[in-house]
């Protein structure tokens, strides 16, 4: 049976830091030219454009993909958040806020690819996920601290060509610190207010 | 990159309907590897089916005691799972130990058993390869090999396969199942993967058209103390340059049982049969690891670049035996 005929091309809606974007693409369009050819949205940068530098790092259904080797077309559906989505309006996210205090970047060009795959890191590590550089991987021996070994080995998808290794990992760090504060503070608010709930009961 | 027509799928018989019906369709998984190669020029498909949103992305017990996992398992779910972590430790060291963050985010488990080499002259369209374009000849042999296999490789190819999660299967038996139009079947990952021959081109036994719907791990109480060691030129995200997975059952000092494969030492994960008879029954130290490595690499025809490949993969396996061995005395 001959194949059908088949079109090159999709009109598709793309979810992107909230808003929702219809386009028609080619078939051959990587999420990386849509978001910067077609919505403008040019913070999620090319370096290498097959998959080996990771500028291009966004984040698909919360978690860190590099939009080089993704598909537009296959991305239709998911909730696609970009660097340009990070921030809450004039609020920088605090992984934003550590790179800046830290100097976490010389040329920059790297940095929002960083950011997002750093983003996406820390919610791993927190779920608990192992990494190549983690001595005991069975769940009882529990999640591994997140040390300097294990953020380099887990940002390794990300070069820096200026080589600012050295303030990302410091910057990565705060940036888990205050993640890690801001849940504790907020467990500490819920449980307060459990206490209080039960105390009116 | 050649134009190309596309279409998501959300159940298996349609997947297979619409390879079925266009030979030159290919399924598209997380694409770390496929996309690479449609804009290289190496892979030109007229049409790629979705398979991402199968049903497929479950890992569960089997009823003896195995695990199933699915085809479009990704890598990090993969390596996150508690029970794999538990049972089959060497598994999720082997898939943390490939690839970014990011890539094993992407990256389906039926993707990655059928990932191709990283072979320059494969991935370049100017160069002839034997792989790519049949009877056009293997530049390798003769020119950059630093990298290729010593095992089981022939005058035709000397390219290794690249995935680290498919040598931990292998030492573990595990087996993969797929679907076809006729009907499904079964191979085990030992037979999965063709030898190269003459025939570098035909890498796996899998029938034309079939997609992978998951993995099935016997079980082996034995893989509760496994490892999987990488070597590469730089410490992360990089491809194995000789990879060992193994797991090793000791009592009073004696081998009871052991399981061990190579990786990035030949056209497939390389299981090291020959090895593991050397060790079965005997003492567990240092003499019979090396007896048992030296048993597996006598057969290694190493090319005038790649003869380190011997010596590092004979420390590797002693290495990690080593480790396993002082695991099981505590």
């Amino acid at each position: 049976m001959a194949p059908a005929p088949t079109s090159t091309y999709s009109s598709i809606t793309l979810s992107v830091n909230g808003d929702k974007h219809t386009l028609t693409v080619d078939h051959r369009t990587t999420l990386l030219d849509a978001l910067r050819e077609r919505l403008d949205l040019t913070g999620t940068k090319k370096g290498c454009d097959q998959g080996q530098c990771g500028a291009c790092t966004v984040l698909l259904d919360g978690r860190r993909t590099v939009a080089c080797l993704q598909l537009a077309v296959a991305a239709e559906g998911r909730a696609i958040t970009t660097i340009e989505g990070l921030a809450e309006g004039e609020q920088l996210h605090p992984a934003q806020q550590a790179f800046l205090d830290l100097d976490g970047y010389q040329c920059g060009y790297c940095t929002p690819g960083q950011i997002c795959s750093a983003v996406a890191m820390i919610e791993e590590h927190a779920a608990g996920w192992p990494s190549a550089v983690t001595d005991d991987v069975r769940p009882e021996a529990g999640p591994p601290p997140l040390t300097a070994d294990e953020i380099r080995e887990r940002m390794s998808g990300n070069l820096c060509r200026c080589g600012a290794y050295v303030s990302i990992v410091q910057a990565v760090a705060r940036a888990a610190a205050v993640r890690a504060e801001t849940t504790a503070t907020a467990h500490t608010t819920h449980t307060t207010m459990t206490t209080q709930t039960q105390g009116a009961a | 990159m050649k134009e190309f027509g596309y279409q998501r799928v959300f159940d298996v018989s349609g997947a297979l309907a619409l390879l079925d019906a266009d030979p030159d369709a290919r399924f598209l998984g997380g694409g770390t590897n496929l996309v690479d190669l449609m804009k290289a020029g190496v892979e030109r498909p007229a049409r790629l089916v979705d398979v991402r949103e199968l049903p497929l992305d479950r890992i569960e017990p089997t009823a003896d005691g195995g695990l199933r996992i699915g085809a479009t398992v990704t890598n990090s779910d993969l390596a996150a799972h508690p029970e794999v972590r538990r049972r089959y430790p060497a598994l999720a060291q082997a898939v943390l130990a490939g690839a970014s963050g990011q890539l094993r985010n992407m990256a389906t488990v039926g993707g990655n058993l059928l990932q191709r080499t990283r072979c320059g002259y494969f991935t370049d369209v100017t160069r002839p390869c034997n792989k790519r374009t049949p009877g056009s000849g293997c530049p390798a042999v003769e020119g950059e090999h630093r990298n290729h296999a010593i095992l089981g490789a022939s005058g035709h190819c000397v390219a290794v396969h690249p995935s680290d999660m498919a040598v931990a299967l292998t030492a573990f038996d595990a087996v993969v199942s797929y679907e076809t139009t006729d009907g499904p079947g079964a191979l085990p990952l030992s037979e999965f993967y063709l030898p190269v021959g003459g025939t570098p081109h035909l890498e796996t036994a899998l029938p034309q058209g079939a997609l992978i719907t998951g993995v099935t791990l016997p079980p082996a109480p034995i893989a509760a103390v496994s490892r999987y060691r990488k070597v590469r030129e730089r410490a992360s995200y990089a491809f194995a340059i000789g990879s060992v997975a193994a797991a090793l059952d000791v009592r009073d000092g004696v081998i009871q049982d052991a399981r061990l494969a190579f990786g990035a030492v030949a056209s497939r994960p390389w299981r090291a049969r020959s090895a593991e008879r050397t060790l079965t029954g005997a003492r567990a130290d240092g003499e019979t690891f090396a007896a048992a490595a030296d048993a597996e690499l006598a057969a290694a025809k190493p090319l005038p670049h790649n003869g380190y490949k011997v010596t590092l993969m004979r420390n590797l396996v002693v290495a990690v035996l080593t480790e396993l061995s002082e695991e099981a005395a505590r």
